[in-house]
């Protein structure tokens, strides 16, 4: 039998410091998900300046790729995205009821992860910039 | 019985469609990021690469569904956190057509940008 579960306004902030593993893990993939969505948007209207042209195109991804702020944002992107991926499959578990037990250590797992992904990434990302 | 802790209501359309296309964005947008960062620095793209990627067709249409995919599944996650937040009634109603609005304008751009990209236009 199932039964309801009190969880209060969790959409209150203001309660951050009561949020166990799991209120954090629906937080950082909520937050996560605001960004990776206005990312979509801002990536598709910069790919359409291969509408205006191949020259447009290749200078203006090239010209982008150019500046170091873009190489950090490039990082960070990378950091939201592996950890809803991660976070993501997660879910996919305990929606499936797998696992749920431990659903506070795969939050950790997945934080841990996209640490050592991200950090592992960072040579490659940074390969060609100066400041 | 375990407890449900989802946000999203069990049993409809919307909730099924949010896990399948969650799914597919994990595979997909991990090749994305390995094949544009890893195989292909994003500091080399040229439009002639870009165009040697996507004429492929089913490259093509690999990215036609990751866009709708991401499309929907950002969307209605956006949507759903508003909803959990309280939005009820006309504004529910003329925040869920803005958003409709939103991805069918996205989706249609990004295809047509897919097509210039391939030379198909």
């Amino acid at each position: 039998m199932s039964q309801s579960y009190n969880r209060g306004l969790i959409e209150d902030f203001g309660r951050w410091k009561e949020f166990s593993a799991g209120m954090w893990a629906w937080i950082f993939h909520k937050f996560t998900g605001w960004m990776l969505i206005g990312y979509l948007f801002t990536h598709i209207a910069v790919l359409s300046s291969a509408i205006t042209g191949p020259e447009a195109y290749t200078n203006t991804i090239q010209g982008l790729e150019s500046l170091f702020i873009i190489r950090v944002l490039e990082v960070g992107l990378l950091a939201v995205a592996v950890f809803h991926i991660l976070n993501g499959l997660r879910l996919l578990m305990v929606d499936l009821g797998v696992g749920l037990e431990a659903q506070d250590k795969s939050f950790y797992a997945s934080l841990v992860l996209t640490a050592i992904i991200t950090i592992a990434s960072v040579p490659t990302f940074m390969d060609g910039v100066t400041l | 019985m375990a407890e449900r802790y989802s946000s999203f209501a069990p049993g409809g359309t919307t909730w099924l469609l949010q896990r399948i296309t969650a799914a597919f964005l994990v595979i997909v947008l991990a090749f994305h990021f390995f094949l544009l960062h890893f195989v292909n620095h994003a500091a080399d793209v040229t439009f002639a690469g870009t165009q040697a990627r996507m004429e492929n067709v089913g490259y093509f249409l690999t990215m036609v569904l990751f866009l709708i995919a991401g499309t929907f599944h950002g969307v209605n996650g956006v949507y759903n956190a508003l909803v959990n937040q309280g939005l009820k009634g006309t504004q529910k109603k003329v925040v869920l057509a803005v958003l409709v609005i939103a991805s069918v304008a996205l989706i249609v751009q990004g295809i047509y940008v897919a097509l210039v990209m391939a030379g198909w236009t």
